[in-house]
């Protein structure tokens, strides 16, 4: 009753096209999960990722398989994603990139982990990341960097940089991200994929290890806006016992709305993120992209979101303060690395905590301590929370004017590895795009509009109200519809 | 604004992280060119803004949620304490704290 798909047409299947021939028993999850394992294998020295574990996810894929047989199968039965390695999972180990949690073995799953595996997702392994998610080249994994499948001597982006390498490469249909200050919209962008961010609250926090618990959200990466709203339909939703920032609002189809006309849609474009800081290369893709949207029957609002530039240092104050906060639970008693030597209690925490983390990790515990401590507060971490309402203020003052906002994700296309690693505030600069909508909390996605210097790909970030996801991925959906830059693959893959 | 090495050092202690005498230096060259960029922060006039510290707080007022004070877990001591580095009938071994 098989009849099998060759290799070539299940590598091309989008999410939503293979989880129909898994339904209709045109191929088994175990064939399908084979054939990405194989793929992930085959690809590893690209370094997307730091755990995969045929026998665990054989047997995930069985027990698909047994659910499809049995006619209990979930929306997503078979389809094998990978999770980057931010997300705790009892049947892998979970290192956030961090030497710290070297082999860490989780006792639950995290919540989004939970969400997708109830819809029969198969887990295909666990993705390379920037140390604790801090990071915009993933070059801060403890476990090697990793490289852009466009060109492998340049960055993926971070820090979910595993994730959009792996989806770039086809290793893997799609795969989980997370995003504090652009980290699955700026790797979305470099790698040539699209990614959303939700609105801050929409997915559960818990079991995603702690960067900055006010900005930190979890979303998908995949080919499509269409496999996005697949993925993130499942994967949102409350998680009010758990996650205390969790918004209690119900979970969305978030595909009910993709075919809609985009005639008569305001997109708002910020002139500032068309300064002299943006690319040429960057620009041209992004403006030939609006172009597009205006063939499509939308309006082009100029708007001003004028804190863009102070959206650097406010999200890099309030983002360590938060993380210097979080990662004192590191302290090597309960979990993770504990140093060999050292003379007391004390001496324990601080030479655990040397040998544990890496260099950005220190630098940014260094950063929020200081902040945070005793006559220096109110200066930097209240005046920048401060700074991070008028941010959300002037969102709002914008979307009294437009739909939705587009513009870049970042200022110029993936830069060669290396090039900025000892450079950290050169890194922070190049995040300009992508930090007011996290500060405000706003959904965000970066979708492929083109190619731009050395043909790498350029992506155009679209920011919607909150709560206005749908919205955002029927424009998305509309544009790649009628283009075909998501679909462009590198070559070799 | 300045940081000088006295003011690495009382941070490091702070933050509990022992540091090189050169990873400190490079550490202030780093976090000063870090504070340079956070100049242009602080002239900004605020005077009357409420801080956001959250951003679900947009959405309205919405006070942080406390679920009731009941067991909702079984025990999970083992599988919790798998991972930790020193164990020892059930409890975490740290270095001696009171001699």
């Amino acid at each position: 009753m098989t009849s099998k798909l060759s290799q070539t047409e299940l590598h091309d299947l989008n999410v939503r096209e293979l989880a129909s021939a898994l339904a209709n028993k045109q191929i088994s999850a175990v064939e399908a999960a084979t054939h990405f394992l194989d793929r992930s294998e085959a690809h590893s020295d690209l370094g997307a990722y730091v755990d995969l574990n045929r026998e665990v996810t054989l047997a995930q894929a069985a027990a698909a398989d047994a659910r499809i047989a049995a006619g209990t199968a979930g929306a997503l039965e078979g389809v094998p994603i990978a999770h980057k390695d931010i997300f705790v999972t009892k049947d892998f180990v979970t290192t956030a990139g961090s030497r710290m949690l070297s082999g860490y073995r989780s006792p639950f799953d995290a919540t989004v982990v939970a969400r997708l595996a109830a819809q029969g997702v198969v887990t295909l392994g666990k993705l390379n990341c920037d140390e604790f998610a801090m990071g915009s080249a993933n070059e801060n994994s403890a476990f090697g960097s990793v490289s852009n499948p466009w060109d492998r001597s340049r960055t993926p982006g971070g820090s979910s940089g595993g994730s959009a390498a792996a989806v770039a490469a086809g290793l893997v249909p799609a795969a989980t991200g997370t995003d504090t200050g652009g980290s699955i919209r700026q790797p979305a962008s470099f790698c040539g994929v699209t990614g959303i961010k939700p609105t801050y609250g929409r997915a559960s926090r818990y079991g995603m290890v702690a960067f900055a618990s006010s900005l930190d959200q979890a979303g998908p990466l995949a080919h499509s806006a269409e496999d996005c709203a697949l993925l993130l339909s499942a994967l949102c939703g409350p998680d009010l016992d758990r996650d205390s920032t969790s918004l209690d609002v119900p979970a969305e189809d978030f595909t009910r709305s993709l075919a809609d006309s985009v005639a008569g849609l305001k997109i708002g474009v910020p002139k500032e993120f068309f300064g002299e800081g943006l690319a040429p290369d960057v620009r041209s893709a992004v403006d030939a992209a609006l172009k597009e949207y205006e063939k499509l029957g939308a309006t082009l609002v100029p708007i001003s979101l004028p804190r863009t530039e102070l959206s650097i240092p406010v999200y890099y104050i309030i983002a360590p303060a938060e993380a210097s906060s979080n990662l004192s639970r590191f302290d090597g008693v309960k979990f993770g690395h504990r140093a060999k030597d050292y003379v007391d209690l004390v001496d324990m925490y601080k030479k655990t905590r040397a040998e544990g983390f890496g260099d950005e990790v220190k630098r940014r515990i260094m950063i929020g301590t200081y902040v945070l401590s005793h006559g220096y507060y109110d200066a930097y971490y209240l005046q920048a929370q401060k700074i991070r309402r008028m941010i959300a203020d002037d969102f709002a003052q914008a979307f009294l004017q437009c739909d939705v906002i587009a513009g870049p994700v970042a200022p110029t296309v993936a830069w060669k590895l290396g090039d900025m690693s000892d450079d950290p505030v050169a890194n922070y600069l190049a995040d300009i795009f992508t930090l007011p909508a996290s500060l405000a909390g706003l959904p965000g996605m970066s979708i492929p509009v083109g190619f731009g210097a050395h043909q790498m790909p350029v992506g155009m970030q679209l920011i919607g109200n909150y709560l206005q996801e749908s919205k955002l991925l029927n424009v998305a959906h509309r544009f790649q519809q009628a283009t075909d830059w998501h679909a462009k693959r590198p070559q070799g893959f | 604004m300045s940081l000088t090495s006295t003011d690495i050092a009382r941070i490091a202690n702070l933050a509990r992280l022992e540091l090189t005498p050169a990873h400190s230096e490079r550490m202030l060259v780093q976090l000063n060119s870090f504070f340079d960029i956070v100049e242009q922060m602080r002239a900004v006039d605020t005077t009357g803004v409420e801080p956001l510290a959250h951003p679900v707080a947009t959405l309205g007022d919405i006070a942080l949620r406390l679920r009731d004070d009941v067991a909702s877990e079984p025990n999970q001591r083992e599988a919790n304490q798998r991972s930790a580095p020193e164990v020892q009938n059930g409890l975490f071994l740290v270095p001696k704290v009171i001699e």
